[in-house]
């Protein structure tokens, strides 16, 4: 085929049309639209592999993107010292074919590395999502649906967080072709950090998106309580002892009162006779004091005096100092009671307000996280090594660094090389996926040089950094971080 | 790019250059096997290159001068849409079935094995021996029906066309799946059914092909983009005239059997083989 055949047009440059290269289809691509293959895409004008080639500088510094066709920015990294190749864009190769598309040899601290870059298209995978907030999402086992299509459930929930444990092979091809789709789609969004839109059976509408606020029913967590009021009044009691008679912490799920609380008693602080509504759980402990809502400690509350169900003349006192604050310290108020017994708004003293600022302090921004988890097969280890076993023990025997996208893996104990990252820490676009559907993720090895011989690795395949980048057109990542 | 070929952890064998995606799975003596992935790796390399020389052949509409294209799979394509030529239709539209046919024939030459299949995507070309059966399931919404494939049966090809595929349709259709003597034919088969299956409607969004793929085989023709919800009288409407085709092309002896859905309803074209047995419910 001529140039000329592959040329395109006046009018079709006009309309954003690209052609891409990348197969023999030649697919002419629209602005906005993917080629045949649903690799290749036409995105502001420019053809882009879905997952495009990444080079770390150093897994710190500045990321480098391999772009096929473009000289602008090449030998940026020419010195090849330190620089990490990462699998994203390598695309993959496989052991009936021939080894892993990059084996990179180096030199760290004198000692000859090798690592090992590939794509692995991941069957067995999924995502684990932990959203910060102490909202009800809904029940334990609980389906989790995109578009109506069950893609996960709920899971045990953590202290300040709700779980969820999403994808996985049993959604991705054990059940309808849709629910695969939807699942795969959900999870390539959720590991490229796009936000998704969560529905749980019996439970809230949650939009999920990697290292960004939840938001749960429309509405956004801003911080995760540092506790249940309950807690907050262990916490914080010996700090308040000095300042106040009396403090309530109000929160959705037990709000606390410290001079009956344990927390109180242990330091003395004599009853204060302020009784709150709702059903008490043990001393000091109340749940249901208000409706769950947007006020007040995840309550419906705005005065938090509502929540007072009357004040006993018989222990309270003229002058009686009373703090009350929310669990996040986002909502305060001080009174001192007149000589009716009437809480009476007044000036925080300094001390209090501290303490108050402590609370707020010590409470973390609420957040999503959504770690990916796969396990490596065998074929994608025999791109590796023609002894894939050992792979997996020099793995196991920390020998073998495993990095996606150049960020450190918890692989898990026992069999096979199972493991866990955190998608946030991931460069852009990391992750990929093919029809399968399964999702394709760079995965890197990363060893001595000898240690690679030593396992089978194809060692005679090995290329110099150096070669790697004269190889490739080399850019400068513009967003890089 | 070019070709791969990768084994699944279940021992599948997976085959992808370009657009093209394969499932390739056989059964018989594991030596047989063996040798039976290892013609179809051999045989994968060349059938795309060969295919893209004569895309511009592929992708004009067939009249009545049969196209006459030089390579295998284009031959497969040509003969497979040429008894559909009364309707809009190019040999694109039997491409994934003529090359799962192809590639069925590279893997089972030679070999003695018990039965094999090459899924192109949906397409899914099969071999059967005596004795040795095939199942072939069938998702639109869950999976919806089983169609047991037997060697007296003269059924080696299964294709679905609907949304939800990468390639454009006319129709509404969530799945037409078509029973056929090669999955080419049953590829062309299910394109041309699943066109059929229509209404007019607000709620259904059409736009030309070539504004979504310039290099789109269907040009200026309407593509169903998006059905919104429809009432149910015509989404039966809708089913009837792809059941009426169906039945059109099976007395014709086209195809052996077809099932289409949408939104939840059936409709079965069968000789009471196959997949009478598995859409019962």
């Amino acid at each position: 085929m001529s140039d000329d055949d592959i040329a395109l047009s006046e009018v079709e440059r006009g309309a954003g049309i690209v052609r891409c290269d990348a197969c023999p289809v030649l697919c002419r691509i629209r602005p906005g639209r993917a080629g045949a293959c649903d690799r290749y895409a036409n995105e502001d004008g420019k053809l882009v592999r879905v997952d495009p080639l990444v080079l770390l500088a150093k897994p710190d510094l500045a990321r480098v993107a391999f772009v096929e066709g473009s000289a602008a920015w090449r030998g940026e990294l020419g010195k090849g010292e330190g620089a990490f190749v990462t699998g994203i864009g390598a695309t993959t190769t496989y052991p009936d074919y021939k080894p892993a598309p990059f084996i990179v040899s180096s030199r760290h601290d004198g000692v000859d590395m090798v690592t090992v870059v590939t794509e692995g298209i991941f069957s067995y995978c999924g995502v684990k999502v932990k959203i910060d907030t102490d909202r009800y999402l809904g029940p334990e086992q609980a389906a989790v649906r995109v578009k109506g299509e069950a893609v996960g459930h709920v899971t045990t929930a953590e202290y300040g967080s709700q779980m969820l444990s999403l994808g996985g092979v049993h959604h991705l091809t054990g059940g309808s072709k849709k629910e695969g789709v939807v699942t795969c789609e959900a999870l390539l969004a959720l590991c490229n950090r796009e936000a998704v839109e969560l529905a749980i059976d019996g439970g809230a509408t949650v939009v999920v998106q990697a290292d960004k606020p939840p938001i749960v029913n429309g509405t956004r967590e801003e911080r995760m309580r540092v506790g249940c009021g309950s807690a907050a009044i262990g916490m914080f009691a010996p700090q308040w002892k000095d300042h106040v008679d009396e403090v309530i912490v109000v929160d959705d799920h037990i709000t606390g009162v410290l001079s009956e609380h344990q927390g109180g008693r242990f330091l003395d602080i004599k009853p204060a006779g302020i009784r709150v509504r709702g059903r008490r759980s043990t001393p000091g402990r109340y749940f249901q004091v208000a409706e769950p809502g947007l006020g007040w400690g995840g309550t419906n509350v705005s005065d938090p005096l509502e929540i007072i169900e009357k004040i006993d003349s018989k222990q309270a006192w003229p002058g009686l100092k009373l703090l009350m604050v929310s669990t996040t310290g986002e909502h305060s108020a001080w009174f001192e009671l007149d000589k009716d017994l009437t809480p009476r708004p007044a000036a925080m003293p300094a001390a209090v307000r501290h303490v108050v600022d402590r609370i707020a302090e010590n409470c973390e921004p609420a957040l999503c996280t959504v770690l990916f988890m796969a396990g490596a097969g065998g074929s994608l280890r025999a791109g590796v090594t023609e002894n894939p076993v050992r792979l997996t023990r020099s793995v196991r025997d920390t020998l073998t660094k495993v990095t996606l996208g150049g960020v450190p893996a918890y692989v898990w104990p026992g069999g096979g090389i199972t493991l866990m990252v955190d998608v946030a820490r991931m460069p852009e676009k990391s992750f990929g996926y093919v029809p399968t559907p399964a999702l394709v993720a760079p995965i890197e090895f990363t060893l001595r040089a000898d240690d690679y011989a030593a396992l089978g690795g194809y060692a005679s395949r090995a290329v110099s950094l150096d070669d790697v980048l004269r190889a490739h057109k080399v850019r400068v990542d513009e967003d890089g971080q | 790019m070019s070709a791969i070929a990768a084994r699944l952890s279940d021992g599948r064998l997976h085959l992808q250059h370009g657009p093209i995606d394969l499932i390739i799975e056989a059964f018989g003596a594991a030596d047989e096997v063996e040798r039976s992935y290892s013609q179809a790796v051999e045989r994968f390399g060349d059938i795309l290159p060969t295919l893209v020389r004569e895309l511009p052949i592929l992708r004009r509409c067939v009249t009545d001068a049969h196209p006459l294209p030089h390579g295998p799979v284009a031959r497969r394509m040509a003969e497979a849409v040429w008894p559909h030529r009364a309707v809009y239709i190019t040999p694109m539209a039997a491409v994934a079935g003529a090359v799962a046919d192809e590639m069925l024939q590279a893997l089972v030459k030679g070999r003695r094995l018990d039965k094999a299949y090459v899924n192109d995507g949906g397409d899914i070309a099969i071999h059967l021996t005596p004795d040795h059966e095939l199942h072939a399931g069938i998702f639109a919404t869950a999976l919806d029906g089983v169609a047991r494939l037997t060697f007296d049966q003269p059924v080696r090809g299964v294709a679905t066309s609907g949304r939800g595929g990468r390639s454009f349709s006319l129709g509404i259709a969530d799945s037409a799946t078509v029973l056929a003597a090669t999955a080419a034919a049953a590829d062309a088969a299910a394109t041309v059914i699943g066109n059929t299956v229509n209404v007019h409607h607000p709620a259904i969004e059409r736009r030309p092909a070539r504004e979504l793929d310039p290099d789109s085989d269907l040009g200026d023709l309407p593509v169903t983009v998006a059905v919104g919800a429809l009432p149910p009288a015509l989404v039966e409407e809708a089913l009837d005239r792809g059941a009426a085709e169906a039945r059109r092309l099976r007395l014709c002896g086209l195809i052996e059997g077809a099932a289409l859905s949408l939104f939840g309803r059936w409709r079965l074209e069968t000789a009471g083989m196959a997949l009478a047995e598995g859409l019962a419910g």
